[in-house]
């Protein structure tokens, strides 16, 4: 070759190897330091950051978490979340776990299980009720950060008493009549929410979906009843007019707007209407979600976030100190402070911060998580929720008068959906 | 096809043979590009749809046969998602077919302005159907959107809690869609029309309507169809209008929805895989019913008598 050509492939092979070495230095500044990816949904206020920018510096250097964010909506994380992991991608090392995808993501074997002192850590002083969202089997297989609950919010310039049951509560918002306020806003649109509230109508009757992971409960008497009380409620003048594609956010604008006397809705409702609407906020009055049985007391739904290991994590030893230290008692603190999430842990309500975010509810609110009726754990929970949401949506096809049809439709699709049989 | 082919009598030539070579040389880049592309994930889709496979249970599986087809065609879903997707294929292709033909008379006899009409058409066909299935959903709210405050239409009617009020909703987004699209296609079939035809026509006292029907609809036969197939064949996969507004809800489920749901939420690849393999068998069925039953011979553009 000619000089010229063999200085300008001597050229050419040196910086494609600087190029190429260099994307090697990245890691190399504080040699031990780890970088863990910790896959999670964005909260508006700051708190991931906040909480991954804190443990990363208590950790001396030894790791760094760097979050990458999710879709605000849960089926959306979690279709990004199982496409990954069901490549086996070793770049998820921390995952934000909403809690009814324990049974699904633990059965694949997709996350590692907690054992030991590790174990006695992230689950001191939490809720019962919130453990055994995390846990599958036996064993915990994640590490509860936040919960969340709903309550009933309602007009105290219009009704006097909080109503007790559902009946009440559709009697009440009748008399007051549509034009004023007399409706009750809930979340009915065809996605996990309508599962929620449902699920929370058939708990509080007395029964469950499932009694097992691979068993339907389901009982007739007091499921019909619950049933009956949803049809009765789409049916009647209580139910707003866009019930069946109404969400959290379309139900607290509404609330906000002054269209609705009654609310269910989580924790933040209170904050938003505070920010968004102070003089509906100065007239919100809360309660305990209202009963379906007379007799029992209601079981409101139960939500949140564990924070759990990926199984094909290069990093996992590290990976377990930074999810406790991220699912621990001062980032739960932030997490209310920030976006008004709910501490799993329950010796944390009386603390001021908490009781601060809640202002005369935070008692409310942790009796509401000890009472909740959480949703089934279930590898198969996808299948149930799209058995109960394509069974009962949209609820005004439920007769208030006779809920069998509808109940025996409910068992024959969750039996399919158990054996994860049949098209969905 | 068989006129033009060379026909050889007795053996070929070594320079034919070495011509054919390098024929088939010069194809190959673009036949293997496509056999990865597209003959491998059907044929993958295929094997797939023959086991049972969830990836959320990975110690289970197995080649099942037709088990997963027999699931799919034995439920009610699957037929009422057939027949939604086949009523929304018709209605909005024919309603596109009248609006197209319009939309592409008018812009022929454009005088001035030639140019910005034919792209300002173009618009709505360019934005991305996920945005534009948004704006029609939040138009149509009732809480938020604009439509219910127009006269003779109810305060309070709820378009998306039924479900022909749905289709109705869906229709006219898909139609705003890609009504442009079919408009330039068949103003393409349009300008090959010779203008003496038309003038000979009047000469003879023909009126417009008349020529119409009897010169511009029979020579734009070739177009016509090409346009129709095309919208076929994209109609029938429609998901993202229907994801958006309702997401399957009020029984306005698709078999492409059907399908996602299987795939994505379920993780059940092999009830899913077995749904698109069908989906694929009724694309095909459709074109080849256009090609063949319709007679028209598309590449040489000449209606066959």
């Amino acid at each position: 070759m000619t000089r010229r050509a063999t200085t300008a492939f001597v050229c050419l092979g040196v910086s494609l190897l600087v190029v190429a070495l260099s994307g090697c230095g990245e890691d190399s500044e504080g040699s031990a330091e780890r970088k863990l990816s910790w896959f999670v949904a964005i909260q508006p206020g700051g708190t991931i950051e906040e909480v991954a920018a804190r443990c990363s510096k208590e950790s001396g250097g030894r790791y760094r978490v760097e979050p990458e964010f999710l879709p605000t909506d849960a089926t959306q994380q979690r279709e990004q979340l199982v496409r990954r992991l069901g490549a086996e991608d070793p770049s998820i090392d921390i995952i934000g776990m909403d809690v009814i995808w324990t049974g699904e993501f633990a059965n694949a074997g997709w996350i590692e299980e907690w054992t030991g002192r590790q174990r006695q850590r992230a689950i001191a002083k939490v809720f019962q009720n919130v453990i055994e969202t995390a846990s599958f089997e036996g064993g915990l297989y994640a590490a509860p950060f936040n919960t969340n609950t709903q309550l009933l919010w309602y007009r105290k310039d219009l009704v006097k008493e909080p109503p007790r049951t559902w009946d009440e509560m559709i009697d009440l918002a009748e008399k007051l009549g549509r034009e004023e306020a007399g409706t009750i806003q809930v979340q009915a649109n065809r996605y996990e929410g309508f599962t929620v509230w449902a699920n929370a109508l058939i708990e509080s009757a007395g029964t469950q979906l499932l009694s097992g992971p691979e068993s339907v409960e389901l009982a007739e008497g007091p499921a019909t009843k619950a049933l009956e009380v949803m049809g009765r409620f789409a049916n009647s003048s209580a139910a707003p007019p866009s019930l069946s594609t109404s969400d959290e956010d379309t139900a607290r604008l509404a609330f906000e707007a002054g269209e609705s006397a009654f609310m269910t809705n989580y924790t933040f409702a209170y904050a938003s209407a505070a920010a968004e609407a102070p003089d509906i906020a100065k007239k919100m009055g809360f309660a305990r979600f209202p009963r379906v049985d007379p007799s029992r007391p209601s079981k409101p739904p139960l939500g949140g976030f564990n924070l759990a290991v990926s199984a094909f994590s290069d990093n996992k030893d590290v990976a377990f100190e930074a999810a406790t230290c991220l699912a621990g008692r001062q980032s739960q603190l932030t997490a209310v402070e920030l976006d008004g999430l709910p501490p799993s842990r329950s010796d944390l309500y009386a603390d001021e911060v908490v009781t601060k975010a809640y202002p005369g509810f935070a008692e409310l609110v942790k009796e509401s998580i000890e009472g909740s009726g959480p949703r089934p754990t279930t590898p198969a929970y996808q299948d149930v929720t799209l058995a109960v949401q394509r069974t009962l949506h949209p609820p005004d096809k439920i007769d208030p008068a006779d809920a069998t049809s509808v109940y025996d439709e409910l068992l024959e699709k969750l039996e399919d959906a158990v054996a994860r049989e049949g098209v969905l | 096809m068989e006129a033009h082919a060379a026909r050889h009598l007795g053996p070929i030539s070594e320079r034919t043979r070495s011509e054919r070579r390098l024929a088939w040389l010069l194809c190959a880049p673009a036949v293997i590009a496509m056999l990865a592309v597209t003959a491998y994930p059907i044929a993958y889709a295929i094997v797939l749809s023959l086991q049972q496979i969830d990836l959320r249970f990975p110690e289970e599986g197995g080649f099942v046969g037709l088990d997963n087809y027999a699931s799919v065609l034995s439920s009610d879903l699957w037929w009422t998602d057939l027949f939604n997707t086949a009523f929304l294929t018709v209605t909005t292709v024919a309603i596109e077919l009248v609006l197209g033909m319009a939309i592409a008379l008018v812009m022929h006899r454009a005088i001035f302005g030639r140019g910005v009409v034919r792209t300002a058409v173009l618009i709505p066909y360019g934005i991305i159907t996920v945005v534009a299935a948004f704006s029609w959903q939040f138009a149509f709210s009732p809480d938020t959107g604009f439509v219910n405050n127009l006269p003779l239409i109810a305060d309070d009617m709820d378009w998306f809690g039924g479900r022909f009020s749905s289709f109705a909703v869906i229709i006219m987004a898909e139609v705003w869609k890609t009504t442009p699209f079919m408009a330039l296609l068949l103003l393409a079939g349009l300008v090959t029309i010779d203008r003496q035809l038309y003038e000979a026509a009047k000469v003879d006292g023909a009126t417009a309507v008349q020529r119409f029907f009897r010169i511009t609809l029979p020579l734009m036969k070739p177009a016509i169809l090409v346009a129709l197939l095309f919208r076929t064949l994209d109609a029938f996969r429609v998901f993202d209008t229907i994801f958006i507004m309702t997401a399957g809800a009020q029984d306005t489920e698709s078999v492409s929805i059907l399908g996602f749901n299987q795939l994505i939420s379920r993780l059940n690849l092999g009830l899913g895989s077995a749904v698109s393999v069908l989906i694929f068998l009724c694309v095909l069925i459709i074109a080849f019913l256009y090609v063949r039953v319709l007679g028209t011979r598309v590449e040489e553009g000449r209606p066959v008598k």
